[in-house]
Order: C-alpha cells, then sequence, then structure tokens
C-alpha cells in the first residue's frame, strides 16, 4: 500500500458562516495527481490552503503525509508543511525581494531543509534554469511579465524539492503557448523527482497533459503515453462540494451537465 | 440587545490575541536582525524630519502664547519653564506619537494589508516563516526603540523653539532660560515623559500590525485598513496617555 500523501475527512471550511468548502472528503496516494476543476468560488483555493494548514477547517480532519494537522498550532506546522511546495493562484511572490531572494526564500526558511549557505545560490540558479528563468536572478518580481512571475512561483515551489507540489491555476490567463510551457515545467517536475501533484486548473487540457503525457529527458520534450497514466484523478467541485471524483476516461463519458459543461467548452 | 457591542468586543479580543502571540514571540527564536534595523531606519529615521518639525514649531507657538499669557502676572521668565514642562510631560509625547501613528501605523498596515490581499502573507506562512515574527516582531521592536528616542528629540527641539523666542522677543539670555528649564524639571517628569513614548509605540506598531493583517478584500480593504488603523492608534494614544497622565498625578 502506497503512502497517502494527503487525505480530507468531511471537510468543512467556513468564512462567516458561509461554508467554501462542505463535507469534502478525497485522498491522494504517493506519486499519484489530482485535478481539481470547477466554477469561479467553488472552493478549489480553500482546498489546496487548508492542505497546508493555511486555513483552519471548521469541522471534518486534515492529515498531510499520514500525520492529523487538524488541530496543531501554527509553529508546529512549519515543519510538515517543509515537505509541500505551492504555487499560489496570483504567484504571490514577495515584491520587496529579488527573484533570487524570492526562489532562495523556502531553502533559507525552512529549518527542515537543511541547505548549506554556499549552496543557496548555485541551487537558486539550477531551479531557475529549470524554468528558462536564470537571467532575471537580479530582477524584482513587478519587472516580470505575468507568465514569467507564474514560472519562478513554480521554481519557488520547487526549490526544496518537496514530496507534495499544489499549483493553484498555474496556467490561467495566459496565452495556450505559455500555458502549454507551463504545464510541461510541471509534468517535468512530476517525472523527474516523482512528486505527487495537485493541480487546479479551469482547462480540461492541462488535466488530460498531466493524464497522458510523459517527460522524455532526451528531447526536453513531452511524449504521448499509450493509454493513461494511473493514478491521475479529477476532481470537479461545485459551490463548495465535490460532485466528480474519477480517471479523464470517466470525465469525459459523464453526463451530468454541470460537469460535461468543462469537458465540451474546451 | 448587546448584540452592537458583539463587534468591537470581539475585535478587542483579536488585538489582544494578536498582542499576545508577539509578546510570546519576543524572546522565541528566529530573531530577524535584519529586519529589525531596517523597521528602525524606516520608523525611526524616516520620522526624524517630520518629528523635528512638529517638536520644533509647536515649542515656539507654546512659548509665544505662554509669553502673552504669563504677561499679566508679570512673569514672562517663567516661559522657558512652563515649555519645558508642557513639553517634557505632554506634548512631545503626545504629538510625536500621533505623528508617528499617521506616518507609521498607515505606513505598516498598508504594506502588510498589501501583502495579506495579494496571498505573500500565506506564502510566508506555506515557506517556513511566521508572520508575527518576521513582520510583526521587528516593527515592534523597532518602533518601541525608536519612539522615545524620537520624543527626547522632539522635547529638546520644541525647547530649542521656545528659545528663540525667549532671546528673540523675551530678551532672555541663554543661561537664564536652560538653567530655568532645566530646574524645573524633576525625575518623575523624565520618567513619565519617556514611559509613555514607550506604551504608546506598542499602539502604534500593534494596531497597524493588526490592521494591515486582517486586511480583505484587494486593494480597496487595503485603504480601509490604513485609515482605520491611523484612526484607531489616535484614538488609544488619547486613552492611554490619559490613564498615564492621572497615574503619575496620583503619585
Ligand atoms: N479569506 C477568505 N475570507 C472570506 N471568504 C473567503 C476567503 N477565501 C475564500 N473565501 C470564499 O470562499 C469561496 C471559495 O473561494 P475560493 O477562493 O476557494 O474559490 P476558487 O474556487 O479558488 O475560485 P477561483 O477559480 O475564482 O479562484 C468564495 O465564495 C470566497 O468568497
Ligand atoms: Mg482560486
Amino acid at each position: 500500500m502506497p503512502e497517502s500523501i494527503l487525505r480530507f475527512e468531511n471537510v468543512t471550511v467556513a468564512f462567516d458562516g458561509t461554508p467554501a468548502i462542505e463535507e469534502l472528503s478525497f485522498e491522494i496516494l504517493k506519486g499519484e495527481a489530482r485535478i481539481i476543476m470547477g466554477a469561479a468560488a467553488s472552493g478549489k483555493t480553500v482546498i489546496l490552503k487548508t492542505a497546508l494548514g493555511l486555513l483552519r477547517p471548521d469541522s471534518g480532519r486534515v492529515f498531510l503525509f499520514g500525520e492529523d494537522i487538524t488541530d496543531r498550532k501554527e509553529r508546529q506546522l512549519f515543519d510538515i508543511r517543509a515537505r509541500a511546495g505551492i504555487l499560489f493562484q496570483e504567484g504571490a511572490l514577495f515584491d520587496s525581494l529579488t527573484i533570487e531572494e524570492n526562489v532562495a526564500y523556502p531553502l533559507v526558511n525552512q529549518k527542515m531543509v537543511k541547505c548549506p549557505p554556499q549552496e543557496v545560490r548555485p541551487r537558486v540558479e539550477r531551479a531557475l534554469t529549470f524554468v528558462e528563468l536564470e537571467h532575471t536572478l537580479d530582477k524584482v518580481p513587478s519587472e516580470l511579465s505575468g507568465g514569467m512571475r507564474r514560472r519562478v512561483g513554480i521554481a519557488r515551489a520547487n526549490i526544496t524539492q518537496p514530496d507534495l507540489v499544489l499549483y493553484d491555476s498555474p496556467t490561467a490567463g495566459l496565452d495556450p503557448i505559455t500555458a502549454n510551457n507551463i504545464m510541461t515545467l510541471i509534468v517535468k517536475e512530476r517525472d523527474m523527482r516523482h512528486a505527487t501533484t495537485i493541480i487546479v486548473t479551469q482547462r480540461l487540457q492541462d488535466g488530460q497533459i498531466l493524464a497522458q503525457y510523459s517527460y522524455n529527458p532526451a528531447t526536453d520534450s513531452l511524449d504521448r503515453v499509450p493509454g493513461e497514466i494511473e493514478g491521475i484523478g479529477f476532481l470537479v467541485m461545485k459551490e463548495g462540494r465535490l460532485v466528480f471524483e474519477g480517471s479523464a476516461k470517466q470525465l469525459r463519458e459523464t453526463r451530468d451537465p454541470y460537469i460535461s459543461k468543462f469537458v465540451l467548452r474546451h | 440587545m448587546l448584540d452592537f457591542l458583539k463587534p468591537p468586543v470581539l475585535t478587542i479580543q483579536e488585538f489582544v490575541f494578536l498582542a499576545g502571540r508577539a509578546f510570546r514571540g519576543m524572546s522565541r527564536r528566529p530573531h530577524y536582525p535584519k529586519d529589525i534595523v531596517l523597521q528602525m531606519d524606516i520608523i525611526g529615521v524616516g520620522s526624524l524630519p517630520i518629528v523635528l518639525l512638529t517638536g520644533f514649531f509647536s515649542g515656539i507657538v507654546m512659548a509665544l502664547q505662554m509669553s502673552k499669557a504669563l504677561q499679566t502676572y508679570g512673569a514672562v521668565n517663567q516661559t522657558g519653564p512652563i515649555v519645558a514642562i508642557t513639553l517634557v510631560r505632554e506634548l512631545g509625547p503626545v504629538l510625536t506619537a500621533l505623528v508617528c501613528a499617521g506616518r507609521n501605523s498607515a505606513g505598516i498596515a498598508s504594506e502588510l494589508g498589501s501583502m495579506k490581499v495579494t496571498e505573500q502573507i500565506d506564502a510566508m506562512r506555506a515557506l517556513g516563516t511566521d508572520p508575527i515574527q518576521k513582520l510583526v516582531k521587528p516593527r515592534v521592536i523597532a518602533t518601541a526603540v525608536m519612539l522615545p528616542c524620537l520624543t527626547a528629540i522632539s522635547d529638546f527641539v520644541g525647547m530649542l523653539g521656545g528659545y528663540i523666542i525667549a532671546a528673540a522677543l523675551l530678551h532672555q539670555t541663554t543661561a537664564e532660560y536652560w538653567n530655568a528649564s532645566y530646574r524645573i524639571l524633576e525625575y518623575s517628569d523624565i520618567v513619565q515623559g519617556l514611559l509613555k513614548p514607550f506604551v504608546f509605540a506598542f499602539v502604534i506598531s500593534l494596531v497597524g500590525c493588526f490592521y494591515g493583517l486582517r486586511t480583505r478584500g484587494g486593494t480597496q480593504g487595503v485603504g480601509l485598513a490604513t485609515t482605520q488603523a491611523v484612526v484607531a492608534a489616535s484614538v488609544w494614544i488619547f486613552v492611554l496617555n490619559t490613564l498615564v497622565t492621572k497615574i503619575f498625578v496620583s503619585i
């Protein structure tokens, strides 16, 4: 039985009495991937933040890396959070820091990650080269384009080689070419390190890339795999409730009008 | 029936909670000394010009008004002592604190507020830093160190302003003015004059951080947080000033 990476048990998170997610249960095992879809304000971002203990459930339990984090104090969460990386929806780069300092931030600040000071810079350079932004080291976030900031965010989320990586809408608001480049990076991160991946997206296409392509280091591009990769699941949210959970194939075949809207529209 | 009391009570409760976490974090590592120094520069050195100006002009104005009033009693030579006492006990601490509330509570609230609405606060927490330690603590320490210094400087330039009036218009000698001012000040005045800014420093920094960190809803929210921070900090400065003054008057 592979290790459980993240498990939600009947989780409800409410703001001022209105639930943002309600009675949500799902589990993701080591090496798997989940694609979370759903209309605006259906609770996708709240799921990711709850997974890392940034938001507290009003009821239910959250298990991260097999440990119950539901009632942990903030201080006791840092060590376990260090094993996960996250790309925030708006990037959330620190605008007072340079790109180098931004990407180095988790390396320098996470106590669990023991990185000798002289190794920080080379690792940052490597991470930025990975996302093809090695020339931006000394720039500040406001000098970069939206797509570049997204890639810096991906570098920062992966710099500590976390076991679990969460991506909140990595392709939203980008042109199709940049969006596909970003997806290539995410698949590359997944396949090079076998990281468990959760991605929030509005594009079914992103999910299909995750389910049907693998990274080929020889050509530095994605190859179509026959059939579908195991362990890739889709979650569709509607007004805080999970209305679909299954594979890409099941998603294509569903009859539910709300769910098939996502499939047809793209 | 008491429903209208609920929001303010909850706000105060949240504030006390934040203050508690900040104080408990004081002795706990990590300390981020670089951030403390940076904030001392922004809060202390950055506020210096405006503190100098307000202190200087309030000294001048007070000397002008007092000399006029004292003339009726034929006690113009008491101008120096009166200016000194009022500045050190009341005006110096309160004016400096108000100026700093306008400048620094607002600055802190808008900075942390922008970070909050752009998810940078969440990012900090996700990437291994506690915002209380990394953002709140350095600002509280920096303000607590710098505000008493600023107040002392403000007191001094205020007396200097008074001296200019006394020398130019009232024809007092330098020795007369400064000797009289120096002799009137007691130990308890100095204690009071430095304790007040120390107390106000916590109000200024914590209120700024508090409203910044609870910002909601985009740029509009940041504007609102900034305004609320300045208003709340100013009101609390007056309230606490009254309390501290009452305590010192009673002793
Ligand atoms: N910090 C918060 N305070 C109050 N309400 C919140 C907060 N965060 C989220 N919500 C509410 O929770 C609901 C779900 O929000 P969430 O951000 O998860 O949506 P989403 O699915 O990520 O939408 P989008 O696709 O637009 O990013 C929304 O109604 C939102 O208003
Ligand atoms: Mg979202």
